[in-house]
């Protein structure tokens, strides 16, 4: 398949680790961001490829995983109300609230739907005008652009029964939290999508604090030529901002995304589950389209606890301090059949996806 | 439109069967329409099964639900290792059902039973209220009959056995996707529900001593192999690259972010084959249409006991897990 079968060739494979072989001088904690990049790490055995001074750490980059539960419970609290259809991504269901998840609430009675776009859920509500829509957005800024296009497609349309419940995270601030966590990070793998929208002037505080930062894309091929970036990066004592997902990305992002989201939403302090609350780490709906929030139209709030189950580490293991081995429960009280923590719910948290690709081997 | 009435046991029920069941799936045991099938003196050993169809949408692109619960339950008796012989058809229909799908429905029904070789010789029909099920839901269950000297097992899969695999993987599942609410893309892939006792009688013949087969539907290959793999406590190694994909749908999944590993077949099977006959059996799938792309895909050890590894199209080397929950694509 073009331009996927190239980023997955075996030979330019060995190259590129045959080049980090021989180019690597110390040992380095590279830190991948994005759930994305973790499922294709342990998928393709990549860190079996890296010489063994390279580690690769996971970070808090799964959408699904930091909605707090705080979110969780606003979203079941209006699932459960008269009249309220709670729509949202598939990967939402079984999360983990306070008591139960979506799923849990809505095999006891409470309207919740699955669509595959936001605009499935505006479509919705125009065909059902006496049923209060409310679409549980989650994501980063890959996501946040087409809930605001959701957004302006129901004021266009005419769909007064249609409200947002925003849990969507900002990345600029979590950057800086890793910073500042005590676990040592010495670069950084960017998300290909999240930066097609930022740009890359998010990182300007990583590359001035000496981390060099790679947007990267997806497949294996693209992860290996990161790595080797960063390795180039130290060996030239620098510490800057380079675009190998150049096929997708640009340094200036998305700017027509960018505006749409920063129209219909507004920065404010929101928890990341495992990170606490981080000041402007989340969106909500704007005062101008007030009339879409569903915060302000039910008269609730989706923020606030962030506490874990007794046990569970996924608060360490989005922050990368722990791995899923390090846990206690991964693999025995904690699987994607019955998740305890977040990690282990999405296809892209951590646990799940070690679990899936490698769970039982390092589980051992 | 189906009403409640044609599902009361009165005159117009009767109607329905003779008008709508009866032309496309009458035979000498089901005309009689006693309340009881009685089966004429079946010599040897009886494998028997039953499954419920509620796939949605009931039309899609290769099939139809009626088809689809033919080639469901015949597939499960021909990988039992038996020769299917005899289907029972109950069908539950919603008020308001468009009677000409449901003709469509009984004529597909009807076709794949004849393609089988099978007899229908038990029916029945309910009618629930609009609303108390989606459109119709469809049971068939079916008796076969297991030749002296076959003996299929997931506890029989040994060290060193091939595990061969009858084409490619995934088509169903995508072609479904395509057209469910919501989903709707246009693609050519088309679903490959069909019916494998030709395919499995072939395979018999080449090789008798077959130690186990299975049809890889719901939750796809990968769910079948980890589930022989844990009945035989073996470990099972297979290769990504072995394994034959249409394009189009490793296309599709790779859009939808699904593992084509987890995706549904109705028309596939896979066999654990002695080593030494691995190549007469492969040869003789082969030549049978439905088996033409056939592949050697792996074999049973190199792996921890209770297993499946795969060795990856790149250079690693992964564990394959059955999927938990529905198939979703991805958000991010």
């Amino acid at each position: 398949m073009k331009y996927l079968s190239e980023f997955r060739d075996k030979d330019v494979a060995k190259n590129i680790c045959s080049a980090i072989k021989a180019e690597s001088k110390r040992p380095l904690r590279i830190m991948e961001f994005c759930g994305g990049h973790t499922i294709t790490l342990v998928k393709y055995g990549i860190p079996d490829l890296l010489p063994p001074e390279i580690e690769l750490i996971s970070g808090p980059g799964c959408p699904v995983c930091v909605t707090s539960k705080g979110e969780i419970d606003a979203a079941i609290s209006l699932a459960q109300k008269e009249n309220v259809a709670l729509v949202s991504f598939g990967d939402m269901l079984r999360v983990p609230g306070t008591r139960t998840s979506l799923l849990g609430a809505k095999t006891e009675g409470a309207d919740v739907r699955v669509v595959y776009s936001p605009d499935d859920a505006v479509k919705l509500a125009l065909e059902h005008p006496s049923l209060k829509v409310v679409f549980f957005a989650v994501g980063f800024e890959t996501t946040s652009p087409v809930t605001s296009a959701a957004v302006k497609f129901a004021e266009l349309s005419g769909a007064e029964n249609f409200y947002v419940l925003s849990a969507h995270k900002r990345t600029p601030p979590v950057l800086a939290a890793l910073l500042a966590d005590e676990v040592r990070i010495d670069a950084f793998v960017c998300p290909g999508h999240v930066t097609a929208v930022t740009g890359t002037d998010v990182y300007g505080s990583l590359t001035s604090a000496g981390k060099p930062c790679v947007v990267s894309g997806f497949e294996p091929i693209d992860i290996l030529a990161s790595v080797l970036c960063i390795v180039r990066q130290f060996n030239k004592g620098e510490a800057r901002t380079e675009i190998e997902y150049s096929r997708v990305a640009l340094a200036e992002g998305n700017v027509r995304a960018r505006e749409i989201m920063n129209d219909v939403f507004a920065e404010r302090d929101a928890v990341w589950r495992g990170l606490g609350l981080l000041k402007d780490g989340g969106f909500k709906v704007s005062e101008k389209y007030k009339k879409f929030d569903a915060e302000a139209v039910f008269g609730i709030r989706a923020v606030g606890d962030d506490k874990e189950t007794p046990g569970c580490i996924c608060d360490k293991i989005l922050r990368g301090v722990k791995k899923p081995g390090d846990c206690p429960l991964f693999a025995r009280a904690c699987s994607p059949e019955n998740p305890v923590g977040a990690c282990m719910v999405s296809d892209e948290g951590t646990c799940s996806v070690y679990y899936r690709y490698g769970g039982k081997t390092i589980a051992e | 439109m189906v009403t409640l009435a044609d599902g009361g046991g009165g005159k117009s029920a009767a109607e329905l069967v003779e008008k709508i069941f009866l032309p496309h799936l009458s035979n000498p045991i089901l005309s009689a329409l006693s309340d009881g099938a009685v089966l004429p003196k079946i010599n040897g050993r009886i494998a028997f099964t039953t499954d419920s169809f509620v796939v949605d949408p009931i039309f899609f692109p290769g099939g139809d639900i009626g088809s689809l619960a033919v080639h469901g339950t015949v597939n499960d008796l021909a990988v039992s290792g038996a020769k299917p012989l005899y289907l029972s058809a109950g069908f539950i229909l919603e008020e308001g059902f468009p009677i000409e799908d449901l003709e469509k429905i009984a004529k597909s029904f009807g076709e794949a039973a004849k393609e089988c070789g099978v007899l229908v010789v038990a029916g029945d029909t309910k009618v629930v209220a609009r609303g108390g099920a989606d459109k119709i839901f469809i049971n068939t269950t079916g008796i076969g009959i297991v030749p002296d000297g076959v003996d299929i097992s997931a506890k029989r899969a040994g060290e060193g056995d091939v595990i061969i695999l009858s084409g490619t993987i995934g088509d169903h599942g995508t072609a479904i996707l395509s057209r469910r609410k919501g989903l709707n893309f246009d693609s050519p892939v088309v679903s490959d529900s069909a019916p494998l006792n030709g395919l499995t009688a072939v395979m018999l013949e080449a090789e008798p001593d077959i130690r186990m087969m299975r049809d890889p539907t719901r939750g796809g290959l990968a769910a079948t192999l980890t589930e022989i793999a844990r009945a035989s406590g073996r470990g099972i190694v297979v290769e990504e690259d072995l394994i034959p994909v249409n394009e189009n749908v490793r296309a599709i999944c790779e859009l939808l972010g699904l593992d084509v590993m987890h995706v549904a077949n109705e028309g596939k099977l896979v066999a654990f084959v002695p080593k030494n006959s691995a190549d007469k059996v492969l040869s003789a799938m082969r030549k049978y249409p439905l088996g033409r792309d056939a592949a050697i895909i792996g074999a049973v050890g190199g792996a921890p006991g209770g297993t499946v590894e795969m060795k990856t199209s790149f250079l690693g080397r992964r564990i394959v897990e059955a999927l938990v929950g529905d198939q979703l694509p991805r958000i991010c």
